[in-house]
């Protein structure tokens, strides 16, 4: 191991970082809210509705991600003049949004299962009491219903939000220099596929670790009734004197 | 293998199932890894295998044929490429076979990914690399070479209707190596023209280290996997022209998709282009070298290369020695 090699490899790799992060924060926020739309459908309890989004969900957690991004990427650019017409083409010519769109349809298929998991996974008491209280429709679904759903489904949201970083290295096929990609090109001038490859998964992990805090963070700040109660300290000074 | 292909354009990236990898062979990557276990007793080594090395020397083919493992890449057609069947093809694959047949060896022929195909020749996954490789200076400070058994300049390749196709300098040649100047004033007269444009080229290759070198900050260039996936990209018209060596082109050329592309641009060789393709070896490696060089040597002279090179370019593309 080439330690100055290695300390070179993570300057020009951390030039991909801000592309990596770029993927995987669009693809992420995109596909929440696609993630909403879907888990919403299947629960509507209407066939039409509920149909579709289980057929998504099974094409898209089914089939693997390189494959979605060959398909969106080389395959859609056979069908140019369709696309064209359709005035589409801007946006599949470019690998950028190729790339997040189909990381979007793909972490969205796996986030609406979580999010539904975390809608059922609502006490139907909370739900009872809240009609009681005269709430209902949106004013129960934002006040009540999706406050603890968000707090059921975090630790699995998390997980699919690391997943999805990593993810991004999978655009490296369609030209995208990520931190991946960087890797590959730094490999083929230098030979040196293991020193680089420990650096690019080191810049993984480091990526990581923080996003996993700042998941940390968001669920103990939502969750104030399961934290511990700050311990009462026993006054001392009156014993004393 | 009977894998559905889904993208054959693509070369079935990970769709297809490779040819399954043979098993190492007894005679020489195990007993070669053996060696170089340990550092105290190299010298008993040295003088056991010597004795070896003498007794099969003797005993002459009669023992055990030895096999060499030959890596090629797979997906450069039509220097080697997957065939119809999934069994591998193509100018380097048949000149492989010629080669060995010439050292008196068993060939095994594998395929292996562009991207690793220098670590894992140097993790002695196999013994040989015969993929299109250029020899350049760069490559040879890892590993070395045999060779070379062909040479080739690189063009562009451009829609037709493209104003990239009326190039400056097409039909000329130049070598980077004797003649720089006027090479690198052929480059100058053509870069006004890709100014803004979006040029395409296979990653870890010579033609993307020319695209840095010389057109970077003029033309934006896309790094791809593999030859046939630039060649898609420039047919969904999201890339401008395909920089490649002229063979790759000349091949892409016969497709009937693109009767519509011409080759363009001065034909460049030498220099960071490297000096011709030849047979990538570990280093260290001197047996093997002179007998890959031998044979190299007499399929030029008694024309084999010749034929084989216009069996699958057209064109002749022995290196003049």
């Amino acid at each position: 191991m080439d330690f100055a090699f290695m300390r070179d490899s993570f300057v020009t790799l951390l030039g991909g970082v801000p592309l990596t992060l770029n993927l995987a924060f669009m693809s992420v926020s995109l596909g929440a809210i696609l993630a909403m739309l879907l888990a919403l459908m299947r629960m509507s309890g209407f066939k039409v509705l509920d149909w579709p989004a289980q057929a998504y969900v099974f094409v898209f957690r089914g089939t693997p991600l390189l494959v979605q991004i060959f398909l969106i990427y080389y395959g859609l650019g056979q069908f140019r003049p369709t696309l064209q017409e359709w005035g589409l083409w801007t946006f599949f010519r470019e690998p950028y949004w190729c790339a997040v769109l189909a990381l979007t349809l793909n972490t969205a298929a796996y986030a609406s299962e979580i999010i539904r998991g975390g809608l059922q996974s609502v006490p139907h008491n909370q739900v009872e009491a809240a009609r009681a209280c005269g709430m209902s429709g949106f004013l129960l679904f934002r006040r009540i219903v999706f406050p603890i759903a968000v707090r059921q489904a975090l630790p699995a949201y998390g997980s699919e939000i690391i997943l999805m970083v990593k993810a991004t290295s999978l655009a490296s096929i369609i030209t995208m220099m990520e931190v991946t990609g960087l890797a590959a090109k730094l490999i083929s001038q230098s030979f040196r596929a293991v020193e680089v490859f420990v650096v690019a998964g080191l810049i993984y992990l480091i990526l990581n670790f923080i996003i996993t805090r700042i998941i940390m963070a968001i669920e103990w700040w939502l969750s104030p009734h399961l934290r511990r109660p700050p311990a009462i300290e026993p006054r001392l000074e009156a014993a004393h004197v | 293998m009977a894998a559905p292909c889904l993208f054959p354009e693509i070369g079935c990236y990970c769709v297809t199932a490779r040819p399954e990898r043979p098993r190492l062979s007894q005679g020489s990557v195990q007993r070669r890894g053996l060696e170089n276990k340990g550092t105290t007793m190299n010298f008993v080594k040295t003088v056991g295998l010597a004795l070896l090395g003498s007794a099969l020397a003797i005993g002459g083919a009669a023992a055990q044929q030895k096999t060499v493992k030959i890596a090629t890449e797979g997906a450069y057609a039509p220097w080697n490429f997957t065939g119809a069947g999934g069994k591998l093809e193509g100018f380097e694959v048949d000149l492989a076979n010629d080669l060995c047949k010439r050292m008196n060896v068993k060939c095994e022929i594998v395929a292996q990914d562009w991207d690793g195909i220098i670590p894992a020749l140097q993790a002695k996954k196999y013994d040989a690399i015969m993929a299109g490789m250029s020899i350049t200076d760069e490559r040879k400070k890892t590993i070395d070479f045999a060779g070379p058994y062909a040479n080739s300049p690189n063009g562009f390749l451009v829609a037709k209707s493209s104003p990239l196709a009326k190039m400056p300098g097409t039909g000329q040649a130049f070598s980077l190596s004797t003649q720089q100047a006027a090479a690198e004033k052929a480059i100058e007269a053509y870069k006004p023209l890709l100014k803004g444009k979006t040029i395409g080229v296979q990653g870890s290759t010579i033609h993307s280290n020319f695209a840095d070198k010389y057109l970077k900050g003029t033309a934006e260039i896309r790094e791809y996997k593999t030859t046939e996936q630039h060649d898609l990209d420039l047919a969904a018209g999201r890339i401008d022209a395909v920089l490649a060596d002229s063979t790759a082109i000349i091949g892409t050329l016969e497709k009937p998709e693109f009767k519509d592309y011409v080759m363009t641009g001065p034909s460049i060789t030498g220099g960071l282009l490297g000096a011709g393709v030849g047979v990538g070896l570990r280093k260290g490696e001197a047996e093997l070298k002179k007998s890959f060089e031998d044979a190299i040597q007499a399929a030029v002279k008694d024309g084999t290369v010749k034929k084989l090179s216009e069996k699958w370019f057209k064109v002749d593309i022995t290196p003049i020695s």
